[in-house]
Order: structure tokens, then sequence, then C-alpha cells
């Protein structure tokens, strides 16, 4: 289906937000009438796998950052650290708990309870996240364990080792798969339909190819978007409607869209000057600031680890094998997790140095939050190490997802315009 | 006298940051090799069994200023991953040869990436036990995760681990637990003839010295305490949680036992971690992973459903026969500060008293400590007199 550029600029933010609507339209729904709803996580989200069942799906990493973009998160959280949670707490738990302890009242809508929870150690934050969930609901709490990242030796493909312990991965990821269809079946009271199944494997495949399309639309110059702004968005709908053909329409104009934009020459950022990586993840409590603080000196942020690790697990070259769909998801699962969830945070120099490369990128901007030790921890590491061995130079600012107390706005300005200013002589003096 | 100065040598051993018995080792054995683990659990059956070495690597409590690190590891982050670092940065761990990193928390498998980056000739793993413990395929998974550390530990000693060998580790490190179950029971039942700094010192060192001399050193500490003339004193007994990963500083633990009988704790839980022996016939490796989940005590770092930590909370106060509880987390640990929430809570249903505090191990101020704790003990002297 072609459509003409008139109607094609801007279709993904309108069909964007059109389809975050339906969510939170179906969410809410499921919150009057006790449709069975599972949470899941960004990271390792299985929605191939519960969609067969039919569960309505929350991610509550999302509805926490939307109490954020609305300017409401401080509230939540307050609920929270009131019940006793510790302020030195991830902030989208916090956020969720206050919102769960408001019986589900949101500034978008109503978020269901949990009919089933699957969580996963991607994040260990996301168990004891369930854990609260299984306290206060009384739910059931399937904890799908992924074994990660392990070093810099044991997962060098093609190896022996490699070999013996993705395999050994794969046979614990595939066995706790049949015990959560298992308990999907308990819990749905329906069987399990591979067919279906297969199905919603075929729709990620499809949407996988056309993510990372988009993606490598901004390898253009200038660069057609920009990943913390419009990147947000895909990354919601990658995950909410990952596996269904709504979600893979929606990439399908995203990818026209970017396509058109960068035949026309259409800037994210007007008067482009300094191509970027974030590293991590923006503050939404200060979405428009936070980008805007890069966009006023022609920053654009080319591309983000956090488009990769939240961005579906979806790998260059990911496919599930539909003719042996449980064994291929689990490969896939696990490959996601060296690779996509978390070797994209704790090793990601040499993703690092092919975005640099590949995307023409300039400066990288290192953003910790103090809600997230996952992302975090090791990014002052990373900055030192890119611009030792790569010459390329990083600016480390800190802040946090969703907690405005965490903005300090003049010191962070501050960092940022020194940066640009040392970034504009490093350019100079590479002749760029 | 002996114990005395039993326990004053182990206090300096513990505060030694330069390692002095993994340093007196290699002296012993030159062509010796070292493996670190950080907390909270590895089987170091599996290093012994190849001729290396295991250290618990665990902090550097207040003993070293952290300098490198903090430049290379975010802010918000917890004492014991940034200081761990430094004693590698500064130098002080130049005698590892691995460096294992169990998959406990965030912050300790991102600062995994840092040790990778920071030391190339040092090889360093991230070791994956499993968080869905009560899966049917959690053991046979772990064999395998537990036979891919031993394959990297073979290349490093050069000579296979065998059945046998890897048996004979087992029987040791049994006896190990054995004998600091024995403390347990000691501190349990006669807290007033070994303190909690002194029980403390016992298993801690438990990771800084070959297990056979340790074992050796707690028989005899455990022929000399009964002799101990101590006296029981009128103190509230108390469960002491929250010291699964950093430690409490040992002033801390004194300020608090000046008030209270710390009759049972989770400090240095990974050396005490397996509860019974590990079965010694059939496959050993087999038996190592089943005894990790299935003869094993629990923490906020391991999700196992079986086990429902605030239950588990209150069975460890019911069978040391605590009448109340001190729920610590260290200051930026995510899991210590999200379960205090579940244990504060399933105490109040239950009405049993208890303390919430946090601390960090470079902690040198204690008196609002010890004026907490002593306001706490004093209102349940009175309350049960």
């Amino acid at each position: 289906m072609s459509t003409s550029a008139q109607e094609i600029l801007g279709v993904s933010r309108r069909e964007g937000r059109r389809l975050m609507d339906l969510w939170w339209q179906r969410m809410t729904e499921a919150a009057q009438t006790g449709h069975p709803t599972a949470y899941v996580f960004v990271m390792a989200p299985l929605s191939e796998l519960l969609l067969t069942f039919d569960f309505v799906i929350n991610a509550p990493e999302i509805t926490s950052l939307q109490t954020a973009i609305r300017g409401q998160s401080q509230a939540y959280i307050q609920l929270a650290e009131d019940y006793g949670f510790s302020p030195d707490i991830c902030g989208y738990v916090k956020a969720d708990v206050g919102v769960q302890l408001k019986q589900g009242e949101h500034p978008y809508g109503r978020v269901p309870k949990p009919a089933l929870v699957v969580t996963n150690n991607v994040c260990n934050t996301y168990i004891k996240w369930a854990e609260f969930w299984e306290h206060y609901y009384g739910c059931p709490v399937f904890t799908f364990d992924l074994p990660g990242w392990r070093g810099r030796e044991s997962l060098r493909e093609g190896t022996e080792a490699f070999r013996e312990t993705f395999e050994n991965d794969c046979r614990y990821v595939l066995g706790q798969l049949r015990e959560l269809i298992e308990l999907c079946e308990r819990v749905t009271g329906k069987s399990f339909d591979i067919d279906r199944f297969r199905e919603h494997l075929r729709e990620a495949n499809r949407m996988a190819e056309l993510y990372h399309a988009v993606c490598d639309t901004n390898r253009h110059v200038p660069a057609p978007f920009n990943a913390p702004l419009e990147g947000v968005t895909y990354q919601g709908i990658a995950n909410l409607y990952r596996g269904t053909p709504e979600g893979t329409r929606y990439f399908e104009l995203a990818l026209e869209e970017m396509r058109e934009r960068v035949r026309l020459g259409m800037a994210a950022v007007p008067d482009e000057r300094f191509r970027l990586v974030l590293v991590g993840t923006a503050c939404y409590s200060h979405f428009r600031r936070f980008v805007e603080l890069f966009s006023s000196w022609g920053g654009v942020f080319v591309h983000s680890t956090y488009m990769v690790f939240a961005g579906g697990g979806f790998l260059p070259g990911f496919r599930y094998d539909l003719r042996r769909p449980l064994e291929s998801f689990a490969e896939q699962m696990v490959r996601a997790t060296y690779w996509g969830w978390t070797g994209a945070m704790f090793y990601q120099q040499e993703w690092l140095d092919q975005v640099v490369r590949d995307w023409k990128v300039d400066g990288i901007c290192f953003h910790g939050v103090k809600s997230c030790r996952t992302t975090s921890t090791g990014l002052p590491d990373v900055r030192e190490w890119m611009r030792v061995q790569r010459n390329v130079p990083g600016l480390f600012i800190q802040s946090d997802l969703v907690d405005p107390r965490l903005w300090s706005d003049a010191q962070i300005k501050n960092r940022v315009d020194a940066f640009f200013e040392a970034l504009a002589a490093h350019k100079a003096a590479a002749g760029r | 006298m002996e114990l005395e100065r039993i326990f004053d040598d182990l206090r300096a051993l513990v505060e030694d940051p330069s390692f002095p018995a993994v340093r007196r080792w290699l002296e012993a054995n030159p062509q010796g090799k070292v493996v670190g683990h950080f907390q909270v659990f590895f089987p170091e059956e599996v290093a012994h069994a190849a001729g290396l070495l295991p250290v618990k690597i665990a902090g550097a409590g207040g003993t070293v200023q952290v300098r490198q690190a903090d430049a290379r590891i975010a802010a918000f982050v917890c004492s014991i991953v940034r200081s761990s670092l430094e004693l590698a940065l500064s130098g002080r761990l130049d005698f590892l040869s691995l460096m294992v990193v169990p998959n406990i928390c965030d912050a300790a498998r991102n600062g995994c990436g840092v040790w990778v980056r920071s030391f190339p000739q040092m090889r360093v793993e991230t070791l994956y036990h499993p968080h869905n413990a009560s899966s049917a395929y959690a053991v046979d998974y772990l064999v395998g995760e537990y036979r891919r550390i031993g394959r990297v530990i073979e290349e490093l000693s050069g000579r296979p681990i065998t059945d046998d060998a890897l048996r004979a580790s087992i029987a040791l490190f049994n006896e190990n637990r054995r004998l600091l179950r024995e403390v347990y029971r000691i501190k349990r039942e006669t807290p007033w003839l070994l303190s909690a700094v002194e029980s403390y010192l016992l298993v801690r060192s438990a990771g800084l010295m070959p297990r056979e001399e340790h074992n050796a050193l707690l028989r005899r500490v455990l022929e000399l305490l009964p002799q101990r003339p101590a006296k029981k004193q009128d103190r509230i007994r108390v469960v002491f949680e929250g010291g699964f990963c950093e430690q409490p500083p040992l002033d801390m633990l004194a300020v608090i036992q000046n008030a209270c009988y710390i009759v049972d704790d989770d400090l240095m839980i990974g050396l005490r971690w397996i509860t019974e022996d590990v079965p010694l016939d059939g496959d050993p490796w087999r038996n190592l992973a089943d005894s990790y989940l299935n003869r094993s005590s629990y923490s906020p770092v391991q999700r196992d459903p079986r086990k429902p930590k605030a239950e588990m909370l209150l069975r460890r106060i019911r069978e040391a026969g605590a009448e109340a509880a001190i729920v610590a987390a260290a200051k930026m640990c995510e899991p210590g500060l999200e379960e205090q929430v579940n244990y504060s809570r399933a105490l109040d249903a239950a009405g049993i008293p208890h303390l919430v505090m946090e601390f960090e191990e470079t902690m040198t101020v204690f008196e609002q400590v010890g004026m907490e704790v002593e306001t706490f003990a004093e209102s349940l002297l009175f309350q049960f007199a």
C-alpha cells in the first residue's frame, strides 16, 4: 500500500499515539471486566506466547514512564516511599507501586490487576518488583530465568565453549517455556495453540526486520529521527504490539515515513551539527528538556543502547524458525539475552564501536540514572574506554528515569554545554 | 587467652586488604593459582579440586580509600561493588587468575563488565545461578553451568577435575560447613560464650584462607569455647538480617552486641549457603548443583518460590528463639532495600518487634546506631519484663 508524501509525514507519531490510546483502552476495559492481564517487562516480553492465550499485556515500565511524561510521577513515588520503599530504590518500581496502591488509577487510564506475572532476571529488579505484586495480590509469578552475558571469552561464537554454553542455556529456557505454557493453560483455562503461536512469531519476524530498517534510516546525514524522541515510541510499539499485525503495520508506516524524510532531506534536528549516541535512557520527568539540551546545539541522537535493550531484543538477523517454533523461540531468547539485553548494557563498547563507525557518530552521551543500576553502573568506565581506545568524546551525566527530584537543570546544562564546546573543537581538530 | 589471641589474629586478617593468608599460600605453592569470587555463593569445591585457592572478595570495608573505582562506576552504586574493584585496581588482587561474579544483582553483573575491561590479563566470568529455582530444569542447567566454570578452571590449572578429586573437596567443605553450623548452634544456645563479632570473624575468615587451615582453626575454637568463663546476661535476643552481601562494619556489630545477643544472622550467608552435607556418592557435579538449590538457605538475591523470604526470616527468628529482629540493608543495595519492605511488613503482621536500619561498609561513626539499638533493646526489656 503506498501513501502520498503528504499523508506519510508525521504518520509514525499519529499512529503511535493511536495505538498507545488503544492499548490503554484495552487495559482499562480489562480492569473493568476482569479480562486476564499478564504483567511482563520490556526486556524478554514473551508477547508471542502470552497473546496466544489472549492475555491483555501490561508493561509496567511503560506505565511508570508515562506517569513521568504526564508530570505526575513524584506523587506516585511518594506513595511508595510512604509505604516503606527507600528513596534509593528504582523509580519505575515506586511509580508502579504508587499506581497499584491507588487501585490502578493512572493518568492514561486504569491498570488492571495481574492474573499472571512473568518476570525475568535480565534486570534483577524485575524479580523484586514482581515479588511486590505477588505479596500484594497473591497472583502467580513465573520467573523466566535467562542466563546472560558471561564474559569476554565464554560467549565467543564458533568455539566449543560457546556451543556447550548455548545448548545448556537453550535446554533450560525451552524447559521453562514448557512450564510457562502449562501455567498459562491453568490461569486461562485455554489450551496452547501452536499454530496461533506460529502466527505471532511470523509477525514478530516481520516486525524485527522493519525495526532494523527504521533504525538504519538514521545512518543518513541528516538523521530523519531523534533516537530518544521518536525512538521511545518505536520501542513502546515494539513491546506492546510485538507479534501482531497492528505492530507490523505500524513499522511499515514508520519505515515509509523515515525513507520519505531521507528522500526529502528532512532532519530530525534542523541544522544538524553533531551526531550522537545515547547510552542509557532519557529522563522522562524532563523528557523534552533532556532532548532540547542537545538539539539546541544541533545535536541529534542517531541511535541509543535503549533502542537495543528495550526494543524487544531484536538483534540483527533475528528470525524465528517457524518449523520449530518453541525451540527457535528459546534460542532467540537466549541470543537476545546474551547480546541484546545483558551484553548491550554490561559490555557495550563493541556495539558502540560499530555504531560510531556506521552511523557517523561524533560523540556519546552516557546518561546514568539512579533508578537503574542495570543500565548505569559501568557507564563512566565505558566512556573512558571509548575515549582512550577509540578517541570518541563522551559526556557522562546523571539524573533519573522518572524521579524529578533527581534532575538538576543548571548542573546538567553546564555539563552538556561544556561537552559541545569540546566536541566542536574535537571535530575541528579532526577536520570534520 | 588462646581464644582471645585467635580472635585478634582473625580480626587482623579480615581487616588486612593485602590478603596475607593468600600470599602465604602462594609462597608455599609458587605455581598455585587463585580464584576470586564475589558475593554471594560460589561452589568453591570446583576450584579446590583443581588445586586452586578460592578466595572470597567481599569488599574492603573501611580499609581502603576508594579512588580509582569511583571514576569507573556510577555514583549511586553500593560500596561493596566499588571497593572490591578498588582492591583490584590498586594491585591488591594481583594474585587473581580468575574472578567470578555471580549474577546476584544488577550492579554486580554490570560491574563484571568493568572488571573485564579493566583487567585484560585476568579471566573474568559471570556465573549464572538459577533464579527459577523451582523449575524442574534448574538442576540440569546448573550442572552445565558448574561444568562450564569447571572447564575454565581446568584451563587455568592445566589439570582435569576428576570426580574423585571433586568428592574429596566436597568432603573437606562439608566438614567446614558442619563446623560452622556448630558455631551457630553455640551462638543460638549460649550466645554469651561467643559474641557476634567473634562468630562473624570465624565465618568471614573461611573465605580468606585455605579450608584445611580453617577447619583446624574451627576445631580448636570449638574445643576452647565451652571452657570460656562467661556468664549469661539479661539481654534481648535478636536476629540480624541484611548482611548477605555488603558487610556491616565490625564496630557496628560490636555496638549492636553491646545491647543485644545476636543469636542468628545472614552475615556472609554464601559461605554457609548449603545447610546440609553435600552427598558424596553419585555425580559430584550434580550433587553440588542439587545442594545449591535444595539444601540451602535463602537471600534477597535468589528467587525461589519454595522459600518465601519473609516466611524464612520468621522461621529463622523462631528457630533461634529470638524475640526481635534487626532488619538492615546496605546503602544503595536495591535487592536489600526492596526486601526490607517485605520483611518489615511481615514482622509487623506477626507482631515481632524489629528495628529497620541502613548501613555502609565504610561507616566510621556509630553513635546513632548505638542509640537506636539501645533504645530499641530497652523498650523490649521493659515489654518482656
